[in-house]
């Protein structure tokens, strides 16, 4: 709320940045604010919009298709700026032309069927990424029988459940409308060799969370299927103790599946200990979905110039020394978009993301690495073989003594060198790795009659 | 036994790290491998692996980043299409071309690096000496073209 009143940040929801050029100290960003068919400096969020839509069953994102929304819409009740858009997708005035109940409706004549879409070019010295993450889809694994079997919920689909301003106003429901007795939580669904290889951090602690609502809710027999538990954080450790004390069952599971038969729901297990095959009937089971990245991230990658860890997750320039950083200098990571992590982690990167971004700007002056590469003028041939070369577009071409030669920008070269092992005429050279300081390493190390005169 | 003597062209962003991994988790790789830090895969010209040949070794190893996971974006798609030139070249002028390899080890893959060194010291052993370098150097046969040597020491 704060961040949309404060007078030196620009918010814009509902937009995507097309593309980034520039270095550090000096990005140009274009951004694409999509047409929400609102005019944002009329409109005062009061709703009415939303309330006369006639279109009222489109399953809204939001509560993850368990309730409903208007086509005209806010996209969460705390939603910043507060102001609604149309899906043109599901808006019948979009379909056949009619309608304009929102139109009609609206004090103050926001409403702008004929909007487009907007280019806004900024200049800014560093952006903070903040993509966030995708939640696993349980689908992609067919043993937990979601989507196929009823009362299969994802964490965040239960989460939604518990809230009181939720589709259910808080009321944990089957699928028939009854209470359920005993529920099912099953942790690392999509974590830890299922789809993906890194454990996603967060689920263990909201599992427990959740089961200790559900408790507290409705008081049902709850079983907690873990693999291991992982209360890592401040307090977390106590949080786990609290909940073991009340009354949950706790199971090592090894493998799991998830079944169907006349009386429900089956849960079917390897306990880790004794190796028995244990089937427990539940009435509701819920997965505890890991982090993805979302889908999208190779493209926001490529547009900022950034590189992917394996998993897929941001690339930060050190996994310890440098964990907001990118290799694009002046590009900051904060969140999940860079691994996953809990809301503490979250926050700490966030605050360390802006921190290192003020030190850079409020600095004045950018030091960059000085093994960047140059080209002698003298021995250029102009071929501008290096110009295609170069994987940031650091190479100008210019004029020397009525030749067309290149020229490296410096500001812009990170020195990979790339330029320096294609260049047929040897102009091109880098600093502290030039050809004749690799050479001389080469000769050091061969020249020695046996190798293990080397080795100490 | 034939103890080879190998030159490896390691990217400092994987596969130098990589290597140090290796290290500190406390497995064995070959003491013939020799290490030169290079900024990027990208970085390592043809000369400079003909200069390693050149100047004795049995076999040169370059190691980069996996495709997709340059450290510059497409450093490595270079490498990945000039070493394969590059070997057809050396088996032109009568040189084994295994002993070339091009492979990718990312920061995280010690083992992996581990496994490759000790791999491809296998391989050279097998092959032998390299034949390059019972030949004179053109340094001692053409002493026309001391100037390069000159060239490179004004460098």
């Amino acid at each position: 709320m704060s961040v949309g009143r404060h007078k030196n940040i620009t918010l814009l929801t509902y937009a995507e940045v097309e593309d980034v050029s520039g270095v550090v100290g000096d990005f140009k960003v274009i951004v694409r604010k999509k047409a929400r068919y609102v005019n944002e400096e009329l409109c005062n969020g009061c709703g009415t919009c939303v309330e006369k839509c006639p279109w009222k069953k489109i399953p809204d994102e939001f509560e993850l298709g368990l309730g409903y929304r208007t086509a005209i819409h806010f996209q969460y009740p705390q939603a910043v700026p507060k102001i609604p858009r149309i899906d043109a997708e599901n808006c019948v005035y979009f379909k056949n032309g009619k309608c304009k109940a929102c139109e009609k409706f609206c004090l103050r004549g926001a409403i702008d069927f004929e909007q487009q879409d907007e280019f806004v070019e900024f200049e800014v010295g560093t952006i903070i990424l903040a993509t966030g993450f995708k939640n696993f889809n349980p689908e992609k694994t067919p043993k937990y029988g979601y989507k196929k079997l009823e009362n299969v919920l994802t964490g965040l689909e239960f989460e939604r459940m518990v809230n009181s301003g939720g589709p259910t106003t808080g009321r944990v429901r089957l699928a028939d409308g009854s209470i359920p007795g005993k529920i099912a939580i099953i942790h690392c669904v999509g974590s830890r060799g299922d789809h993906n290889e890194y454990c996603s951090r967060v689920c263990c602690m909201y599992s427990l969370k959740l089961a200790h609502l559900a408790k507290e809710l409705i008081g049902a027999d709850i079983i907690e299927y873990y693999r291991d538990m992982r209360t890592f954080g401040k307090d977390y450790e106590n949080f786990y103790e609290r909940v073991r004390e009340e009354d949950i069952a706790f199971v090592r599971y090894e493998d799991i599946r998830v079944s169907e038969d006349q009386e429900g729901l089956v849960v079917t297990t390897t306990d880790l200990y004794n190796g028995d095959i244990i089937s427990n009937h539940v009435d509701m089971v819920i997965l505890s979905t890991g982090m993805e990245p979302q889908e999208d991230q190779q493209k926001i990658a490529s547009t900022f110039g950034i590189s992917l860890s394996p998993d897929g997750f941001f690339l930060e320039k050190h996994p310890k020394l440098a964990p907001v950083e990118t290799a694009t200098d002046g590009v900051f990571l904060a969140g999940t978009c860079q691994g996953p992590k809990d809301i503490p982690d979250t926050v700490a990167q966030g605050g360390a993301a802006a921190a290192s971004a003020l030190s850079l700007m409020d600095y004045g002056r950018v030091v960059l690495e000085p093994f960047t590469a140059s080209i002698d003028p003298e021995k250029c041939s102009g071929c501008l073989i290096c110009v295609d070369t170069c994987p940031f577009g650091a190479i100008d071409t210019t004029i020397h003594n009525g030749r067309t030669i290149s020229q490296v920008n410096e500001i812009i070269c990170k020195g990979c060198g790339t330029c320096v092992a294609a260049c047929p005429s040897g102009a091109a050279s880098q600093l502290g790795f030039t050809n004749h300081q690799i050479f001389s390493e080469i000769d050091g190390i061969l020249r020695q009659s046996s190798l293990m005169e080397l080795t100490i | 036994m034939f103890e080879p003597k190998i030159i490896a062209f390691l990217c400092t962003w994987c596969s130098y790290t990589g290597a140090d991994l290796a290290g500190t988790t406390r497995l064995k790789s070959p003491w013939n491998i020799r290490a030169i830090r290079t900024p990027c895969s990208g970085r390592v010209s043809p000369e400079l692996i003909i200069r390693a040949f050149d100047e004795g070794a049995d076999g040169v190893l370059v190691l980069g980043c996996h495709i997709g996971e340059c450290h510059f974006d497409t450093g490595n798609h270079r490498t990945a299409k000039r070493i394969p030139i590059l070997k057809e070249l050396l088996s032109f002028v009568g040189l084994e071309p295994e002993r070339l390899r091009l492979d990718w080890v990312s920061a995280s893959e010690g083992e992996r690096f581990a496994h490759i060194t000790n791999d491809f010291t296998e391989t050279i052993r097998q092959l032998g000496p390299c034949q390059w370098q019972q030949k004179p150097s053109w340094r001692q046969t053409r002493p026309e073209l001391a100037v390069i040597t000159e060239l490179e020491a004004a460098e």
